[in-house]
């Protein structure tokens, strides 16, 4: 089983240097000229030749890219090129937002959406099963800025009962912080609870269907036993991995979530920055959001290989 | 047998029972049709049939419980004092099950759950129920690990199913069953998926166990030999319907309704379908072949037969013997690693893709599960069609007439040709594997457990067919089988493995008559015979030779 972990670690780490490498190729095949877009109408030929050296854009491109690996692993990612500020200090509080809303979001949906996920498997065909799937269909066809506006629109314009601006600061106290981003946190929390309530009844439901939940049923078993004790247990793989999923979208897709409720957060700073060919940051952005999901994947992938029996306690 | 006194208390007490299919789309067919049977204290009646005879739903129905869809919509379920149990609510019934009344099921393996200790699923019941606390439940589970014969009492609980054998794993699950001290236990078909050696520990466990805490048990299976040994009763059941019912030695020898007849005939004598072979060159010549799957040991080593046209060469063995792994090196699923398999006189490649067309054609197989081998969303044209289409290139019109000629070869009905296989009875869906087989014209023909999946008397049936197929054509067969008693009646040369060496082999009368190799010797005496002495005897035996 360690050797199992090892290579699934590996294979994240491979991957994540393969992701790397598609950001840097993708932000240098960018059409336009980097000096010539920043000095835009100051680019005499002199200035221009200038600014490429300093940039070190004369370097091959190979390595310029291991020079800018090598910064990124020690959590240098140069200058941002709007306003030669530090790319690092300029990320750090924005991915401290994002991290929060994240966890804000995943606190409230992943118990939401297991514990409706059994409910519905032990209801199996009753309303509640019905009104559950049907309800979680609903919120996963509508795309998610309609939510966050029909949510504005009612929640905090008629009922006035939360702010639709979450523009919070870093002296933003956390009860405050908790008040301003409710809204953004329910638009995805419904965004994400139906595909991972969806999974845990669906698992949990061929478990049940096996001869060991019968013989559990006839040793008389409660219901709540049979399903916390020998179904869940068992269901957890694919249940985990939708987790994983749905964690690392609420990391890497909140852009428009961001976007709408005006959330400091990096999926902003990332579409504000790509709009001033602000590359370092964009690379940087780019980054970090693979580097979660790849992470959050492995993390998934190896709590999966914990939960089998076979792999955890060998023959 | 026990003698169970006339007065003894009657803990189980099924009057006209009638068990049916029920969905939304109304009623379905009946699968219990009026069953009654009073079992006393310390008793254990055996209840056998066929697939479809609706045993396991008696069982079942026993303890209250239906399957998705099955509704008990007739008769009473007295359990003990406790009442009727159709009367109960939920939660009265669930009271019961674990405690008074439990169920020991066929495969082990599927009924633990995957994810918990054995020690803590033998223990859930009682803890569960409050009638034990955690201690006193684990140390009786380790009392009755002992009285079953486990290995390692002490330490077995902290494994996980996957841990311990077939064999072992059912014992526990009989454990399982016994913490609860309940007035009666339910074993549903418990030794079928065994192999005869291990199906003679735990029959004798069962026995033992049941006799020393005088539970009451209902014993299904369809194996008349092994509910010889253990019941004192037997009802006869055929399509949800009782056939017979009385004391096991009348049951046993002098039936009354022809249907057990039947069954007991068939199970008794058998017919013999032993091939006469005529060729004298070899057909195929399997020579010191070793085999394995990529960085394992070997599963076959050094293992020779020969087989000519028309003969019947059984390959014996229990499961892990690597009787099917040959199989998969001779037709090529599996490269040999060394030795030679010579087809026709002619070195056949190692390799699947590496072989001739026409090679590939001579040799077919059919397998254990025809439900697993046929598609179920293909009809029969295009099932047995593909073969006569692939090696013979014939035209659309010409393969349906050579499907057409196969069915009735088959004495399959015609109009069969355009169903789907997922609408065909088990026997008639091994009549189509075998018919795919026979499309391609082969010269042999490798039948792996064929019949180990089918009911007693459709299996008879199958072996009937194979026979005069083999007659007619002039087939080899390379026989894979566990059970002893078809080899003996059909095959005229056998080959016996165990963990991959073959211990024995030649003439089937030879290998089968004194001095035995004793393995095959132990293998012989594990088959039940429908004496109800003869587990007693067997066990004597081994006990004997333990001593010597």
């Amino acid at each position: 089983m360690g050797r199992l972990i090892l290579n699934r670690s590996i294979l994240g780490i491979l991957t994540l240097i393969a992701a790397s490498a598609l950001i840097f190729i993708g932000t240098e095949i960018l059409p336009g000229d980097l000096a010539s877009a920043i000095l835009q109408n100051q680019a005499t030929p002199e200035n221009l030749a200038k600014l490429r050296l300093d940039l070190g854009l004369d370097k091959p491109a190979l390595l310029r890219y291991a020079e800018w690996l090598f910064g990124a692993v020690r959590g240098d990612f140069g200058r941002s090129l709007a306003n030669g500020r530090d790319v690092m200090e300029l990320i750090a509080p924005r991915f401290g937002n994002t991290m929060f809303l994240a966890a804000y979001a995943a606190i409230v949906a992943v118990p939401l959406a297991v514990g409706l996920g059994l409910a519905a498997a032990i209801r199996q065909g009753g309303v509640f099963d019905r009104t559950v799937n049907l309800l979680t269909l609903m919120t996963i066809s509508v795309p998610e800025y309609f939510l966050a506006y029909l949510l504005i629109k009612y929640v905090a314009v008629e009922l006035g009962w939360f702010p639709s601006l979450a523009n919070v600061s870093s002296d933003t106290s956390f009860l405050d912080r908790l008040y301003y981003a409710f809204l953004p946190m329910l638009t995805l929390v419904l965004v994400i609870v139906a595909h991972m309530m969806r999974m845990t009844r669906a698992s949990v439901l061929a478990v049940m269907a096996s001869p060991y939940i019968e013989m559990a049923i006839l040793k008389g078993l409660t219901k709540a036993r049979i399903v916390m004790r020998h179904a869940l247990p068992n269901a957890l793989a694919p249940i985990i991995s939708v987790v994983a999923l749905n964690l690392a979208y609420l990391i890497v897709g909140v852009v428009v979530v961001e976007s709408v409720f005006v959330y400091p957060g990096l999926g902003q700073l990332m579409v504000d920055e790509v709009s001033k060919h602000d590359v370092p940051v964009v690379q940087a952005c780019g980054l970090i959001f693979a580097a979660t999901f790849i992470l959050l994947n492995m993390v998934a992938d190896i709590l999966s290989i914990l939960s089998n029996p076979r792999l955890r306690q060998p023959r | 047998m026990t003698v169970v006194a006339a007065d003894a208390p009657i803990v189980l007490d099924v009057q006209a029972m009638r068990v049916a299919v029920r969905t939304d789309h109304g009623d379905g067919p009946v699968l219990v049709d009026d069953v009654s049977l009073q079992l006393r204290r310390g008793e254990v009646i055996g209840l056998i049939g066929e697939s479809g005879a609706g045993k396991s739903t008696i069982g079942l129905a026993s303890m209250g419980y239906t399957r998705r869809n099955c509704f008990i919509v007739g008769g009473k379920v007295l359990l003990g004092g406790a009442g009727d149990l159709r009367a109960m609510t939920p939660d009265q019934r669930r009271a019961l099950r674990g405690l008074k009344i439990s169920y020991i099921a066929q495969s082990a393996a599927a009924s633990f759950n995957p994810a918990m200790t054995l020690m803590d699923q033998v223990c859930e019941a009682p803890v569960r129920h409050g009638v034990m606390d955690t201690a006193t439940a684990r140390a009786a589970a380790v009392q009755l690990f002992r009285e079953l014969d486990l290995p390692h009492p002490e330490t077995i609980g902290g494994r996980y199913p996957h841990q311990v054998s077939g064999g072992q794993l059912q014992r526990v699950m009989a454990a399982m069953a016994m913490i609860g001290r309940p007035e009666v236990i339910v074993f549903d078909e418990p030794t079928t998926a065994l192999d005869v050696t291990t199906q003679v520990e735990c029959l004798a466990s069962f026995r033992r166990l049941v006799r020393e805490h005088g539970s009451a048990a209902l014993y299904i299976t369809h194996d008349l030999a092994v509910v010889a040994q253990i019941a004192d009763r037997i009802m006869v059941l055929r399509r949800g319907k009782m056939v017979e019912f009385g004391d096991a030695r009348q049951i046993l020898q002098e039936p009354r309704e022809d249907y057990t007849r039947r069954l007991v005939s068939e199970r008794i004598a058998g017919h013999t379908f032993v091939a006469k072979p005529e060729g004298t060159a070899p057909l195929l010549a399997v020579k010191g072949v070793t085999a394995h799957y990529a960085g394992r040991p070997n599963v076959i080593d050094d293992v020779s037969l020969e087989i000519q046209a028309g003969d019947t060469v059984a390959v014996v063995g229990e499961s892990g013997s690597g009787k099917s792994t040959l199989a998969r090196v001779v037709t090529g699923l599996l490269p040999r690693a060394a030795g030679d398999v010579r087809f026709n006189g002619a070195s056949l490649a190692p390799r699947l893709k590496d072989r001739s067309l026409d090679q590939l054609r001579r040799i077919q197989m059919i397998y254990q599960m025809p439900d697993v081998a046929l598609n179920p969303q293909q009809t029969l044209l295009d099932v047995i069609g593909r073969p006569v289409a692939f090696y013979f290139k014939r035209s659309r019109a010409e393969v349906r007439v050579r499907v057409l000629e196969l069915l009735r070869q088959m004495d399959l009905p015609e109009h069969f040709i355009d169903r789907k296989t997922s609408e065909l009875s088990g026997g008639q869906k091994q009549r189509v594997s075998i018919a795919r087989a026979l499309a391609a014209e082969p010269d042999l023909i490798i039948c792996d457990e064929v019949t180990s999946a089918l009911d007693q008397l459709v299996g008879e049936e199958i072996l009937r067919l194979l026979k005069r197929l083999q007659d007619e054509l002039g087939i080899g067969y390379m026989f894979i089988t566990h059970d002893l008693g078809t080899v003996k009646r059909i095959a005229n040369k056998v080959v016996v493995m165990l963990r991959g060496k073959m211990v024995a082999g030649g003439d089937t009368a030879s290998v089968f008559a004194p001095p035995y190799h004793p393995y095959t010797e132990l293998l012989l005496s594990s088959v039940p015979e429908m004496r109800p002495d003869w587990l007693d005897e067997a066990l004597a035996r081994r006990a004997a030779r333990i001593v010597a």
